[in-house]
């Protein structure tokens, strides 16, 4: 079948600003949209840029906005989203080129909040027991790729990109309820702050986005309440 | 084009498992940078699914010789066993440490990490299955991926993220440096380095349908191998038994691990015709050989017979949701069925490089078949063949590989450094690649030499002529396609002349090093008169140990490929046949 497709291109070297591009293509409906952006690159305009690399939704590189929402480009199929397709940049980081943004203050953020494991004590020369009570505190947010898809969904941090944002949250979260580990309150010192976990609307736009069905808003609301434990 | 020039005492190519692991290691003992074509967290390390083999015994009896018996049989007995002792033997410390990084292991009712299945794992040499892969769900590589990502934030390593090396500087046969080139902005970077590992992992888009990421290209290899430096056992190339039918994703042997169950189109437990004691459990190799038997005796499902199927119906809901999630989802994603109450169409998919730069155990590389070592330079993980993995290579043994000969990489590197002097680079060093890039630029652009153009034909051949099973028909085939490939990459064009985000221009580069990856896999298949591990020759379908138990060493030579053998290591297991 032919698939429409708009993409919202900006080359910095000729463009002063962003504009739509139309694309007409031949897709099957099990495809990919990536597979879409790709005959665009490979078969007609070898210039789009865009990221990728493992195809199938682990490595977080293709977040974009499609059809108005934030998605991984290599996780949803042709036959899910109505037509024409728009695909645009995420929101609230510099565009580099099409659908390229600079992912540096996302970094910056994530490692703000002291994302490894923090435990001084002599470890002995077997693992460290943990029961699996205590492993499922912290499941779900170890599933973060670091992908961007809630922070950039966050009209939150569109507004004011001090904000630390879901993502980070989400990585203080996966150490803070690690029984293993010991600075949760140091962690914890960073999230109160201005620009930390209370700058959180519960929006929810974070958990619709998440492409690893993290439960964003309820992980930022865990480390909100767990927060206010500390003097 | 803007040129700008570092200077670190030690550079590491690639941040996935085994980059990573070699930079903690390096790290506080030198000027050290981490260049990374994608993000760290984007490596294909990543995508890593059912676990990590260590004999640590939490299950039940176990050791790190049935582990190592294991590997060298899983290998066809061309693993060097020296080397193969050393990552059974490691591999407990090695689980332990990442562990104690805060790796989030899944766990036993009594705390400890919990272990499972595997294919091709038994204890007692053969009894039985055995519970010795170390996991998190179905997402170890991921959490892998992480806990060393994280541990190097912690000590603060310095990354060059989106930097792509497309060249290494060896000059007297000594190594210099390494040129990047800045994907955001086009610049080119000289980094002096004097101590250089290469981890950038595999190439399995050499063929058309694969497990591995667009970025798996072979880069390392290839810089190596247009310098000189021969590429070891590049015939052997694993096919993984379940990959999601036509899009190649991988569908972990946890599933199987965990009690699923192959079948073809009459439902048939095939693999029990196959290797009758250990069965779905099977080590790779027998079990794509398996499949692909099965497909072309007609036993294939579908419309066309061209798939079968895994089972997990009978696994039940909680273990699948507790112990397969993300293959599940996938499943539900790519699918659309739900693999609870449906089997899964699968088909072998392009998976591993069991060969790749040769180097020693303590990965350091070396130049020729009679281990001369090419001091300064250094490989580890699925780039490098050590060789732990023979001729096949056992699932979770790669995770593996990564932690115990990353972490030796950077002992390496710590070892050169400390014992010599900063080596300078001229500015100029960067000349040979900027011409090649303003070569690239400045060709007019034609489709009949686009990037896309020959590389779908490439992997189109490969995946038709130098799959599965091989013949000295198809493989001749196959390499006089590949000249005519490598005639039109001579002019192969570019259309994107900008210096912004240009992937065209780095797609081209890579196209050179899927080339050379190709060009030598295809030779090393066509010589090897023998049928062993992952290589299948229809007209050679013995194992052939009298003259084929050694390692083959691929150097360029002009067009062609120059071929020379270097003996296996043996130790304490002599060749044997191989049943299971």
């Amino acid at each position: 079948m032919d698939v429409k497709v708009n993409i919202l291109r900006y080359n910095p070297e000729t463009d002063r600003k962003g504009h739509w591009e139309e694309y007409i293509l031949e897709a099957d409906p099990d495809e990919r949209i990536l597979d879409l952006l790709h005959k665009v690159k490979w078969f007609d305009d070898g210039s789009l840029a865009f990221r990728r690399s493992c195809a199938h939704g682990v490595c977080g590189s293709d977040a974009m906005v499609v059809n108005g929402e934030n998605m991984l480009a290599c996780q949803v199929l042709v036959k899910e989203v109505s037509t024409p397709i728009k695909i645009e940049p995420i929101r609230g980081l510099p565009v580099i080129k099409d659908l390229v943004v600079n992912m540096d203050s996302f970094f910056d953020s994530y490692k703000k909040v002291m994302p490894f494991l923090v435990n001084d004590s002599e470890p002995g020369e077997r693992e460290r027991l943990q029961s699996p009570e205590d492993r499922d505190r912290f499941e779900d947010t170890t599933k973060c790729i670091l992908c961007a898809a809630c922070t950039t969904s966050c009209p939150v941090f569109w507004t004011a990109d001090t904000y630390v944002g879901p993502a980070a949250i989400v990585n203080a979260h996966r150490f803070v309820f690690d029984s293993r580990d010991n600075a949760s309150k140091q962690r914890l010192e960073i999230l109160k702050d201005v620009d930390g976990a209370f700058r959180c609307r519960t929006a929810f736009n974070c958990t619709s986005a998440c492409p690893r069905g993290i439960q964003v808003t309820k992980a930022i609301e865990d480390v909100k309440r767990e927060t206010l434990t500390i003097n | 084009m803007k040129i700008i020039k570092h200077s670190f005492d030690g550079v590491i190519v690639g941040a996935g498992g085994a980059g990573l692991r070699a930079a903690i290691e390096a790290a506080p003992h030198m000027k050290l940078a981490v260049i990374t074509k994608l993000y760290p967290t984007r490596s294909h390390t990543g995508a890593a699914q059912g676990g990590m083999s260590a004999a640590l015994a939490n299950v039940e009896e176990d050791n790190w010789n049935w582990h190592a018996f294991d590997t060298v049989k899983g290998s066809d007995y061309l693993a060097d066993q020296p080397a193969v002792d050393i990552l059974c033997k490691e591999a407990i410390d090695s689980v332990v440490e990442l562990e104690h990084w805060g790796l989030p292991f899944s766990r036993l009712e009594n705390g400890k990490i919990a272990q499972r299945r595997f294919g091709g794992h038994t204890v007692k040499e053969g009894e039985a299955p055995a519970f010795r892969a170390c996991y998190a769900a179905d997402r170890t590589g991921h959490m892998i991926l992480q806990t060393l990502y994280q541990k190097c934030v912690s000590m603060g390593v310095t990354f060059f993220d989106e930097f792509q090396v497309l060249d290494i500087k060896i000059d007297d046969g000594v190594c210099r440096g390494v040129i990047a080139y800045e994907v955001a902005t086009g610049d080119i970077h000289i980094f002096e380095a004097r101590a250089v590992t290469f981890a950038t992992g595999g190439f399995g888009k050499i063929y058309k349908v694969s497990s591995n990421a667009h970025s798996l290209t072979g880069d390392g290899p290839g810089i190596l191998y247009q310098k000189g430096i021969p590429l070891e056992d590049m015939e052997f190339y694993q096919f993984h038994p379940t990959g999601i039918y036509r899009l190649g994703i991988l569908l972990s042997e946890a599933a199987r691990g965990e009690g699923g169950i192959l079948r073809n189109k009459d439902g048939e437990r095939f693999m029990e015709r196959y290797a009758p004691s250990i069965k779905d459990l099977a080590p790779r190799d027998m079990v794509s050989r398996a499949i692909a038997t099965e497909i072309s005796e007609g036993n294939g499902a579908g419309p066309n017979n061209d798939f079968v199927y895994l089972d997990l119906t009978h696994l039940g809901a909680e273990t699948i949701k507790q112990k397969l999630p993300d293959i599940t989802d996938f499943v539900r994603t790519y699918v659309k069925i739900e693999p609870i109450n449906e089997p899964i169409p699968v088909q072998p998919t392009a998976h591993y490089a069991m060969g790749g730069i040769p180097t020693d155990v303590n990965a350091r590389v070396l130049s020729d078949a009679s281990g001369t070592i090419l001091p300064g330079v250094y490989s580890a993980g699925e780039s490098a063949c050590v060789s732990v993995h023979g001729a096949n290579r056992l699932g979770t043994n790669s995770l593996l590989d990564i932690v115990v000969f990353g972490k030796r990489a950077g002992q390496s590197m710590v070892d050169y450094v400390s014992s010599t002097k900063p080596m300078e680079l001229s500015d100029n060093a960067a000349e040979d690649l900027t011409n090649k890039i303003e070569k690239l630029i400045e060709k007019d652009h034609s489709l009949e030499f686009s990037v896309p153009r020959i590389r779908e034909e490439l992997q189109d051949s490969m995946e038709e002529n130098a799959k599965i099973f091989r013949t000295e028909e198809s493989l001749e085939k196959q390499t006089k396609i590949l000249t005519d490939l490598r005639d039109r990459y001579q002019n192969v064009t570019i259309s994107d002349k900008g210096k912004v985000f240009n992937t065209e221009l780095l797609e081209a580069i890579e196209l050179e090093y899927l080339l050379d990856m190709s060009d030598t896999t295809v030779a090393s298949a066509l010589h090897r008169k023998e049928s062993r591990g992952a290589h299948s020759r229809v007209d050679h379908v013995e194992r052939d140990d009298e003259n084929w138990l050694k390692h083959s060493f691929a150097f360029k030579n002009g067009e062609s490929v120059k071929l020379e053998y270097k003996n296996v290591e043996l130790g304490n297991y002599e060749p044997k046949e191989r049943k299971y």
